[in-house]
């Protein structure tokens, strides 16, 4: 009997390790494949076989020297421009947002995280387009080089305020995270005459170094990965794409016949940093989707 | 059922009651969720009341100088010594003021009809820009002529603009309204004023909140409940291509752009797609939400099975495919999947010898649709194993044993236990997701753009879904910016629906929590 049983759970392990296995391959070839072709050194433009012949780095430099019609390191630093500054201007509005509701008591606090809880699960996408005129409105979609700043142009300051203008509404986690620290040192700092700012700065932000960086790195992470708002913003002005829609258009049917190597190549360059910052923080991903969705 | 009867349940038929009761007390809860409204509705109402009345009792009581404040804001604070605050007070109102005659009130006085003055009407020879709202460069007899005209988009948009500014303003003027009362009686009773300098002080210590939340509060106003207003008002007007301002103007509509969206019976193609659209949005979401949810569920304990070894390498293999930015991934299986060059015909055509392409986006309708579900599986069960992994090593390992004692196959107590406890336990996070799918625009719009077009829908393909058709109504060659802002509307009351009760539920999970 307990040979059978054993038998039987050493089947049923076995056919779990060949499932898992098939399942990994399937998930993971696209990837596998995108890595691959990126360094094929084939005449072909569209790969005509699964394995590139030859391997080299023409992919890559092409995408750095041959700027003239698609200007993919441009993009790059556009993205790396917006995603700095949404980053600093959202860090620190989360956390103000977080430590307001957490530390301080005021009157309609309770109503305040009610309205922002409420206005977070409302699909960001409803807004996007009516932001689109309004900063049309504003003048500040269509204006070049602001502040005289070459290359800083309409659609990244317009990308800037958007990405970073909503970010108050995601103090969920951080607020979760500074309710954990004991109030009893805020009362410690205030009978030694500290004020709330000071307590802010000098006690809570040092100890709350873990949601710091979470909050930096979502942030930072975002405007890479973001795809529709860049989109409706940059438009047709190619100069102020950001790397996603970049991609996109290295594809359409006037470039794919060229491009579709430089494509792979520019996928990598984007994926792998965004990549390893997620794995960085996958955990506290974890606890950010499932603190308001699920229960117990 | 008793309290007693409850703790004697084994852990699993605690689970099940738990489970019937959460639906049973559904309506209860919805029913609870109303009444609040109601009561928060008349709270509301009170508090103005109480508003008012706290505004009179102010006047009477006040001195002369609390009442001139009433009309010239400030004046109480300055001559009680605090100059700066009062000054701060004053020049509110003349900027608010100012902002009104020689900015909004342009824009607002039209708001009615939306503008008159257009580029080859009676209006365009008034020369001046007093009551004109945009410049346009027009050619008479061969030479550039700056005209004056209305734009029916400025008007709506500053009018709320206005309205907003508006609410803050009288917001500013009932706190100086109190701060003039304050200081009077402060000054009556003898007690010290506070100076500026303490004033300032003051935000940074006990009104620290103000401090904190204003820029964000403001940014979100902006941002975020301004183009919510914006985008409703729009959908009430006629703006689409051929209203496009500033050489023409778009009027209110009322109703007009629900009507044809629901008008079924009157075999109108925008109603004929919407009604499509809907339908295949709802499937889609379901089967998105359903075989993401189940199928990762499985491969999760699969993974998180007792003695099952490189669990790490498992997983990982997994969430890379989450980190990877989606767009990128979406990209790729746009291109792997394609007809011609792509790598899943190739590899078919290896293994099979045929050299007939598949059609696995351009096909048929139900081809592309089920293509569609399929890569979501591939880009979304890797989240849900991300997530569900801890709450399935929460489930009592004794459940499973019992069951395996009783006979149980590794189906029965997946359906019997897993599925029952996970579903009570992640409901709101199953609605959530099933809120985020019926919003999936990257999905579709990254793997078939919506196609396999179809003649006969309004500017739409088979696999579009509601939030792709709107996105190409607005960005694409029809400009109907009308009917995209009434079908956000339809599609907004639908998720605002499933967020609140979600929401709700949350709480009262919480609350029955603290209650036990």
């Amino acid at each position: 009997m307990i040979k059978s049983y054993k038998l039987r759970r050493g089947l049923a392990n076995t056919i779990i390790y060949v499932l898992l296995a098939l399942l990994g391959i399937i998930w993971v070839s696209p990837l596998a494949y995108l890595i691959i072709q990126s360094f094929s050194a084939d005449p072909e433009a569209i790969p005509q076989t699964l394995l590139p012949a030859s391997f080299g780095f023409d992919n890559y430099a092409k995408l750095f020297t041959e700027t003239s019609s698609l200007n993919f390191p441009r993009w790059y630093i556009n993205t790396f421009i917006i995603a700095c500054f949404s980053c600093v201007i959202s860090t620190i509005s989360v956390l103000m947002v977080a430590y307001a509701f957490s530390r301080l008591r005021f009157k309609s606090r309770k109503k305040f995280i009610n309205i922002g809880m409420i206005l977070g699960m409302f699909p960001g996408f409803m807004t996007m387009i009516a932001i689109y005129y309004l900063l049309k409105a504003m003048q500040i979609l269509d204006a070049k080089q602001i502040l005289g700043i070459p290359g800083f142009d309409g659609p990244i300051l317009s990308l800037i305020i958007c990405y970073s203008s909503g970010a108050g509404l995601g103090f969920q986690i951080s607020k979760g995270f500074f309710d954990t620290i004991p109030r009893a040192l805020d009362e410690a700092a205030t009978i030694d005459g500290a004020t709330r700012n000071q307590i802010f700065w000098k006690i809570i932000l040092p100890m709350s170094k873990p949601i710091v960086v979470y909050t930096v790195l979502t942030s930072f992470i975002g405007p890479w990965t973001d795809f529709i708002l860049a989109k409706i913003i940059a438009g047709d002005k190619v100069d102020n794409y950001t790397v996603a829609i970049g991609l996109q258009k290295m594809i359409d049917v006037d470039h794919k016949n060229t491009w579709f190597k430089r494509f792979l190549a520019g996928s990598v360059l984007v994926a792998v940093p965004v990549t390893a910052l997620f794995l960085k923080m996958q955990n506290y991903y974890v606890e950010g989707v499932t603190a308001g969705g699920v229960k117990g | 059922m008793r309290y007693i009867d409850y703790m004697q349940l084994n852990p699993f038929q605690k689970f099940g009651y738990n489970f019937t009761q959460f639906f049973k007390k559904l309506p209860g809860n919805l029913a609870r969720f109303f009444k609040f409204l109601g009561r928060a509705i008349v709270h509301f109402f009170v508090a103005i009341g109480k508003g008012i009345a706290g505004y009179g009792k102010r006047f009477v009581k006040g001195d002369i100088f609390v009442k001139i404040s009433y009309l010239f804001f400030g004046v109480s604070n300055m001559v009680r010594g605090q100059i700066i605050k009062g000054l701060i007070f004053l020049l509110t109102e003349a900027a608010y003021i100012c902002f009104m005659i020689f900015f909004a009130w342009n824009y607002i006085s039209k708001i009615n009809v939306l503008g008159t003055a257009v580029v080859g009407g009676v209006e365009k020879k008034i020369p001046h820009s007093l009551g004109y709202v945009a410049k346009v460069e027009v050619f008479e007899d061969g030479f550039p002529v700056t005209k004056f005209v209305d734009d029916s988009m400025l008007i709506l948009l500053y009018s709320v603009l206005t309205i907003v500014v508006s609410i803050i303003f009288f917001a500013i003027y009932i706190a100086n309204t109190k701060s003039a009362y304050k200081v009077c009686e402060a000054k009556k009773n003898g007690e010290a004023i506070p100076g500026f300098k303490a004033e300032i002080k003051s935000f940074f210590d006990e009104k620290f909140h103000i401090t904190l939340m204003s820029l964000p509060c403001l940014l979100i106003g902006c941002f975020t409940v301004l183009p919510l207003i914006f985008m409703i008002l729009i959908a009430f007007t006629t703006y689409d291509k051929s209203h496009l301002p500033p050489g023409n103007l778009f009027q209110w509509a009322g109703l007009n752009n629900f009507g044809e969206l629901v008008n079924f019976a009157g075999g109108d193609a925008k109603a004929r797609t919407f009604l499509d659209l809907a339908g295949w949005t709802i499937i889609w979401a379901i089967f998105a939400t359903f075989s993401n949810y189940i199928l990762g569920m499985i491969v999760a304990l699969m993974i998180n099975k007792k003695g099952i070894k490189l669990k790490a390498l498992w997983r990982t293999l997994f969430v890379v495919v989450v980190a990877v930015p989606q767009f990128v991934s979406l990209l790729l299986m746009a291109q792997i999947l394609a007809e011609n060059g792509g790598a899943l015909n190739q590899l078919i055509e290896m293994i099979t010898g045929s050299h007939t392409p598949i059609k696995f986006l351009n096909g048929t309708a139900l081809s592309a649709r089920i293509t569609v579900i399929i890569v979501n599986i591939w880009v979304g069960i890797p989240y849900t194993i991300l997530i569900t992994s801890g709450i399935l090593m929460n489930i009592p390992a004794d459940l499973y044993e019992s069951a395996t004692i009783d006979g149980a196959g590794p189906v029965k107590s997946f359906t019997k236990i897993t599925l029952p406890y996970m579903l009570f336990v992640t409901t709101p996070y199953l609605i959530t997701s099933f809120i985020g799918n019926i919003n999936n625009f990257n999905v579709i719009y990254l793997l078939t753009g919506g196609g396999p077009s179809n003649p006969d829908y309004y500017n739409a393909g088979y696999t579009d879904i509601l939030v792709t058709w709107l996105f190409n109504l607005t960005m694409g060659e029809k400009q109907d910016y009308k009917l995209a802002a009434a079908i956000g509307i339809l599609v907004f009351i639908v998720c605002a629906t499933l967020s609140l009760i979600t929401f709700n539920l949350t709480k009262s999970a919480k609350d029955e929590e603290a209650f036990s």
